[in-house]
Order: C-alpha cells, then sequence, then structure tokens
C-alpha cells in the first residue's frame, strides 16, 4: 500500500491546513506510524489535544473517523463483533422444516448474522479510516488483550468465521489519560507520543488560529499569563482547550488587550477549583 | 550507524530503561524512513519507538545528547567560533582586546571584555535571539570554564565555574530595570510578574545551552560511553528519598502527582472488584421467580469492606525529614481512600499534625507548617523514638482500635536511648496492623544505633522504603 505521507512536513503543513498546529514531535510520529504501520499510543494531561489529534488526521487524509469509547467493563461484544441472536433465531423458526441442521448451522453464522462493532468495523472498512480507540487506560488490564491481535496483525479471529484481515491498514490511534500504567504488550505493539501543555509561542499561534477575531496582542497576553499561571504549583493546570475557552470568553467581552482587574473577573473560566484561582490571582498580584 | 545505535541502546537499558527487542527492531526500521540529517526527527523517530513512558524521556534526552550532539553539521566543534554574524562580532572583539593588550597593560582590557560580553548576552536575552544566545553559550563556556582535556572533573563542576562568572541571577534584575525603562516609568504588577517569568524562562534556556555546550566538549574529549556513565541518572521512581537532591526532590515532587492519581484509580478498582462473598440466598430466591422458581442465577453477597483508617507516626529528625515529607504527601493525596487519617510527628517530642492539613487544601503547605510549627522537641532535638512512643501511648493510645492501622515511619535510630518497644507490642495488639517503613537500605538495618529489629518484631512488617517504587508498593497492599 502507497504511503499516505510524503515527508515529516507534509504531515505537518497538512494538519495546519485543518487547523491543528503540530510540533516536530507529533508530526514526526505521525508520520512514522503511517512508514511503519503501527498504531500510535498519544498520552499526556487532559485537554492537550489528543483526541482532536486523531480527528484532525481523519479529516486531513479523507478518511472517516471510526471512535471506540473505552470505559470500564467494556467487553468483546461492544468492541469487537457480536452474534445477531434475535436474527438467528427468527432465521431457525422461519423454516423449520426445509434445511437440514447444517444448512441452518452454516447459514446462521454467516456475515449477514454478524454485528459488527468499532474494531472490526475499522477493519473491514474499504473506504480509508481513522481508528481511534479513547481513553484506553479506563478498561482493565484483562481487556486490553481484546486490543492487541488487531493492534499488531490488524485481524480479528472469529471462531465461527475465520480470521478476518484487513483490506488496508488504518491509522490507529490510542490515547491515555495515564490513570494507571498500560501492559507492556500493548506498549510495545505501539509508537509512544507525549503530547504535553505546548510552548508558548504555539500556544499562542494556537489561539490565534481557533478563535476567530482575537488580536494578536491578546493573543500573546492570553498565552503569556497562562504560562505563568502553569507554572505555579496547582492541583489542575489551565489545559488548552481552557485556554481556548478563556480566549473566546475575552473576545466575548469585547476585549482587545487584558488587565488585571479583568484577568481576576474572568479567571473561573481558565481554572475550576476555588484554590486554584485564589492562588492565581495572588500569584499574578492581582487580587 | 548500527554499531552507533547497539551502542546507544545498551546505554539506555543501562540507565534502567525496558528496551525489549522488538522494539530494537523497530527503531532500527524507524530510522531507516528519516532523513538522518534531520536531528529532531531522528530523536523523536528513536522517542518513539523505545521510550514508552514520559518519565523516562530526560534520562532519554541525556543519553541520546551524549550519543548524537556530536553528529551534524552545525555542532561541529571549531574552537570557539564557527558561524554567525555574533561570532564575528566577538572575534573582532577578541582582536581588539588583542590590540588593547598591545598598547597598555593586559589586566583593564581582561576586566572589560567580559563586560562586554555581558552586555550582549543582555541584549540577546532580552530579544529572545537563540542564535545569539547559542553562541554567546558557547563562548561563555570556552572563556570561564577552563576545560583541560583528560581532566577528571564532573560537568557540573564547568558548569559552576561558568555560570558564576556570569551572573545569571543580577541579569534578571537588570533587564527587569531596563524593560521598566523602555516603558518609560512603572510596569502593572501583572505586567512585571510576565516579564519576569519570560526573561527566566529564556535565561533557563541559555543555562541548558551552556550545559549542552560543556557536554558536547566533555564527549569530544572522553569518549561517549564514558560520558554516557558520568551522567547516568536514576529514573525518578529510585530516586532514593535520603540521598535526593534538591532538583531530584523536584522531580520527585512532580512525579508523586500522577502517581496518587493512579494509586487511587487502582485502590477504588480493587475495593469494589474481585472480591466474592458466601451465597446471598434472599437475593437468591427472589431472581429464581424469574425462572419459575429454578435458582439459575446464584446472587452472591459482595462485601464492602470499610476504608481502613489510618495513622502515621513519623520521624521528622534531619537525616529521614525528607522521606517522612514525602510519604505524608502521599498518605494525604490518598486521604479520601481512607475513612480517616491521622498524623504524628516526632524527633524527641511528639505532636499531632493532623489538623494542619485539615485546614488547607494544600499539602505542601501544610508539610512547610509542620516543619516550622509543630511542637517536636523536648530535650535536645535528637531522634528519641522511645520517649516520642512513650509520650504517644499516654495520650493517644486509647484511640488506638482495631480498624487502625498504624504506620511507623523511620530509621530507627535511636541514639542508644531506651528503645520502649513495648508500646509497639500494646499497640500490635489494639490496631488492625502495624507497618514500620524504614528508608535506608536494608543492610544498614540494625547497625550502630539503628534497632529496628527491636521494634520490627512487634509488627506486622518492616519495609525498605528507599524510593518511589517501593513507597508505591507498600501503599498498594496497604488498602
Amino acid at each position: 500500500m502507497a504511503p499516505r505521507f510524503e515527508s515529516v512536513q507534509q504531515v505537518r503543513d497538512g494538519l495546519k491546513a485543518v487547523n491543528y498546529l503540530a510540533d516536530d514531535g507529533i508530526a514526526g510520529v505521525a508520520f512514522l506510524a503511517d512508514r511503519l504501520g503501527k498504531p500510535i499510543l498519544v498520552e499526556g494531561p487532559a485537554g492537550t489535544g489528543k483526541t482532536q489529534l486523531a480527528k484532525s488526521i481523519a479529516e486531513m487524509t479523507g478518511a472517516r473517523l471510526i471512535r471506540l469509547q473505552c470505559y470500564e467493563g467494556l467487553d468483546e461484544s461492544k468492541a469487537l463483533y457480536e452474534w445477531n441472536y434475535k436474527k438467528q433465531l427468527l432465521r431457525i423458526q422461519a423454516d423449520k422444516n426445509s434445511d437440514s441442521w447444517s444448512d441452518v448451522h452454516d447459514d446462521i453464522f454467516g456475515d449477514e448474522f454478524l454485528l459488527t462493532r468499532p474494531l472490526l468495523e475499522a477493519i473491514t472498512a474499504e473506504e480509508p479510516v481513522v481508528l481511534l480507540i479513547d481513553e484506553v487506560d479506563r478498561v482493565e488490564v484483562e481487556t486490553e488483550a481484546l486490543l492487541l491481535e488487531i493492534l499488531s496483525e490488524y485481524q480479528v479471529s472469529i471462531p465461527e468465521l475465520g480470521t478476518i484481515t484487513a483490506k488496508q491498514i488504518p491509522m490507529v490511534f490510542l490515547t491515555s489519560n495515564n490513570t494507571r500504567e498500560l501492559s507492556e504488550a500493548l506498549k510495545r505493539r505501539c509508537l509512544f507520543l507525549h503530547v504535553d501543555y505546548p510552548q508558548m509561542d504555539r500556544e499562542k499561534e494556537i489561539v490565534l488560529t481557533k478563535v476567530e477575531g482575537i488580536t494578536e496582542m491578546l493573543a500573546d497576553q492570553i498565552a503569556r499569563i497562562v504560562r505563568s499561571i502553569r507554572q505555579l504549583d496547582l492541583k489542575k493546570a489551565p489545559s488548552v482547550s481552557e485556554t481556548l475557552d478563556w480566549a473566546r470568553t475575552l473576545v466575548l467581552l469585547g476585549l482587545e488587550t487584558i488587565d488585571a482587574e479583568q484577568a481576576k473577573e474572568t479567571l473561573h473560566v481558565l481554572l475550576k477549583y476555588q484554590t486554584d484561582i485564589a492562588k492565581a490571582a495572588k500569584e499574578l498580584s492581582i487580587d | 550507524m548500527l554499531d552507533l545505535l547497539s551502542g546507544f541502546i545498551v546505554e539506555l537499558r543501562n540507565a534502567g530503561l525496558p528496551v525489549s527487542l522488538t522494539e530494537n527492531l523497530d527503531a532500527m526500521t524507524a530510522i531507516s524512513h528519516i532523513p538522518l540529517e534531520d536531528r529532531e526527527a531522528f530523536k523523536y523517530a528513536l522517542g518513539a519507538t523505545l521510550v514508552k513512558n514520559h518519565a523516562h524521556w530526560r534520562s532519554f534526552e541525556t543519553v541520546f545528547e551524549v550519543y548524537f550532539s556530536l553528529r551534524g553539521p552545525e555542532y561541529s566543534i571549531t574552537d570557539g567560533d564557527g558561524d554567525g554574524s555574533i561570532d564575528d562580532f566577538l572575534r573582532q572583539m577578541q582582536d581588539a582586546q588583542m590590540k588593547g593588550e598591545g598598547n597598555g597593560g593586559a589586566g583593564g582590557m581582561d576586566q572589560l571584555t567580559p563586560e562586554e560580553l555581558m552586555n550582549i548576552l543582555m541584549n540577546a536575552l532580552m530579544n529572545g535571539d537563540q542564535a545569539m544566545m547559542r553562541a554567546l553559550a558557547r563562548q561563555a563556556v570556552q572563556r570561564f570554564a577552563g576545560m583541560e582535556p583528560g581532566r577528571p572533573v564532573g560537568g557540573t563542576y564547568y558548569l559552576y565555574r561558568t555560570l558564576r562568572n556570569l551572573d545569571l541571577d543580577g541579569m534578571s534584575d537588570k533587564m527587569m530595570e531596563a524593560s521598566r525603562q523602555e516603558v518609560g516609568g512603572e510596569l502593572t504588577k501583572l505586567e512585571e510578574r510576565l516579564e519576569r517569568d519570560e526573561y527566566n524562562h529564556r535565561i533557563e534556556q541559555f543555562k541548558q545551552e551552556v550545559e549542552a555546550e560543556i557536554r558536547r566538549r566533555l564527549v569530544a574529549d572522553r569518549g561517549a560511553e564514558a560520558m554516557a556513565k558520568t551522567l547516568r541518572k536514576p529514573l525518578p521512581e529510585d530516586v532514593e528519598f535520603m540521598h535526593a537532591s534538591r532538583d531530584e526532590m523536584q522531580n520527585l515532587k512532580k512525579a508523586l502527582q500522577p502517581l496518587t492519581r493512579k494509586l487511587a484509580a487502582k485502590l477504588a478498582r480493587k475495593r469494589r472488584h474481585g472480591r466474592k462473598g458466601p451465597l446471598d440466598f434472599r437475593n437468591t430466591v427472589r431472581h429464581s421467580l424469574a425462572y419459575g422458581g429454578v435458582p439459575a442465577e446464584p446472587k452472591f453477597k459482595y462485601p464492602r469492606p470499610a476504608k481502613p483508617e489510618l495513622i502515621v507516626v513519623a520521624d521528622i529528625s534531619g537525616s529521614v525529614a525528607a522521606f517522612a515529607r514525602f510519604t505524608l504527601m502521599l498518605v494525604y493525596a490518598l486521604s479520601n481512600q481512607f475513612s480517616k487519617v491521622r498524623a504524628f510527628v516526632f524527633i524527641d517530642g511528639i505532636d499531632e499534625v493532623t489538623e494542619y492539613f485539615k485546614k488547607t487544601e494544600d499539602v505542601s503547605e501544610a508539610i512547610q507548617r509542620i516543619n516550622t510549627e509543630a511542637d517536636v522537641i523536648w530535650v535536645d532535638g535528637h531522634s528519641d523514638y522511645g520517649h516520642a512512643f512513650e509520650v504517644f501511648w499516654e495520650k493517644w493510645g486509647k484511640e488506638i482500635n482495631p480498624k487502625s492501622s498504624v504506620i511507623l515511619l523511620g530509621d530507627a535510630r535511636n541514639n542508644y536511648h531506651a528503645s520502649q518497644a513495648w508500646v509497639i507490642k500494646e499497640m500490635k495488639q489494639k490496631a488492625r496492623k502495624v507497618y514500620w517503613l524504614n528508608p535506608e537500605p536494608r543492610s544498614y538495618w540494625n547497625t550502630g544505633d539503628s534497632i529496628v529489629g527491636e521494634y520490627g518484631v512487634h509488627t506486622d512488617g518492616v519495609f525498605e522504603c528507599r524510593n518511589l517504587r517501593q513507597l508505591e508498593a507498600f501503599v498498594e497492599k496497604l488498602a
């Protein structure tokens, strides 16, 4: 199969065209994942654009995004495939007398009675797809094993049907908020990408591209204030999405520059704990 | 290239990173897709395939710097000045200096040049000029570090010498002054704070440049392997509490936060799952009605174990203070996993500090207050476990009940006082569990004035807790 991307620079430009500003690491790893045909495990604090990365790659390559949201208790029948029991039952009852047992048996375990779930769907898709396995750290360690076959071989084994192999290798993204250590087996099969809070310059760029009608001056101030706040010892540091919310708030208020008083009044958009807000206000000497 | 890469991977393993064979192969394949002259891309290709834990990234970076910093045209070491106009400028300055020496006495010009260098540096920092900062770092190292080939001195020594000469702390103030003048008047407090952060950030960048430059020169002198060996640092989870430097302590603190999140999730999960109780007869009969009275679906009782109550008694004398602070932080970060947490600290006197944690949400602030306010000195401020335990028993012994687990923290170096080990024995009889955590390596136990064995026999277990990894393992066991 032909590679999707020519060079790292192309990935970066392509992502920029869909309003995702990638740094060297992100673009480089995405490029490699395509070349090596390996999934990417994206890890980092909440709200730094991990999920958005997968969406943007899908948008950029014109692929369909298939998303599997992980949660505790996720199992095979919700992630991989399930037999449509009701339909099978109907099929058996529909012509009780005509068919021999072996006909019915072959028939009810056919494609028609298989309900595909996200993972199988991604494998069997004809058109290009991007598979996003979101918050993979939420499933139990045992459930992780479900993913291993599909991640390394791009195939799913169904006992009644045999092995279904991918028609084309999809781009796969796994995201994790790192609430628990993922198993070695899973990590080994993936490329690892840590997405951290962006550098100040990049954050400013992000604000400029994502928030309409913002002045460069204001974006610069916002990025600088957020950087200072992140250096404090807070319960929850402001994420990129919160920075964007804050920027939008300020634009809606019709501000072109921000002073201490206005910053203090809108700080609650950026920080979600009262103690954090108090601390930030005090540290920036704006209370 | 292959040799170099396998050397690199061996060094990563030596530094403690778990690199498997498949990952090794992946890395080899990955770099074949990357243009080798693109150093950043090369680094990320290796990083993505070899490092699967963000906490290990720093170690990876260090090893990478050592092994690959010399390769690449822009990093070639020509003595001092290579590229860029600033270097030309500096050369001119050096020429001028030479002339000056010719004309009028060596001393005066020698004094002057560093000052001019400082001025250029300040300008570069104020404008955030990266290229100039790099050139200046190179110049500064050449000039001030006084590096000699083959001298068996660590990189930190050279770093110290260079930075001492540059006086970067003073620089920050000067820069603030300059930007105040630029605006013409006073900055608002917010602006001032932002400017200062910006400058500190740039100075930090400059320091890193200097450090990298020193490292480059050392590698050129000694070879990558030897250098990697001296730079090898333990991973955050392997740093020993008792010998952690200030930097390492900072890193430990950072590592603690994600760790508590992980532990809390794990403990909550553990409590919910994997505990099958006896058959719930009533529930089974109730559900059997759906099957016409056939108990097709047996139901079980899921016992809800009460959250344990925790009593932490910590020695906070100098030798083990860092460890005690750390454990208290961890315990309090996890406090919603326990029904109640009480904390006591002692040196030779003992004091309850539970209140400090209650009053504030900020654990580090509470720790700060413990250090300054807790009343823990009775006679001379040397550890006296015996007396502390005795007082504890007298005052709070009644409050220990079968629900409470007691954790004793300390190295049990009792300065040859009486041990009063009977307190622990009594405690054991009343409490659910009594554990002792010792930050010393096992081989030091019961040597000198350490009497951990004497206390240990009465507890449910004495655990060696030298680093974060061991502490984590213990907490998991506890809940």
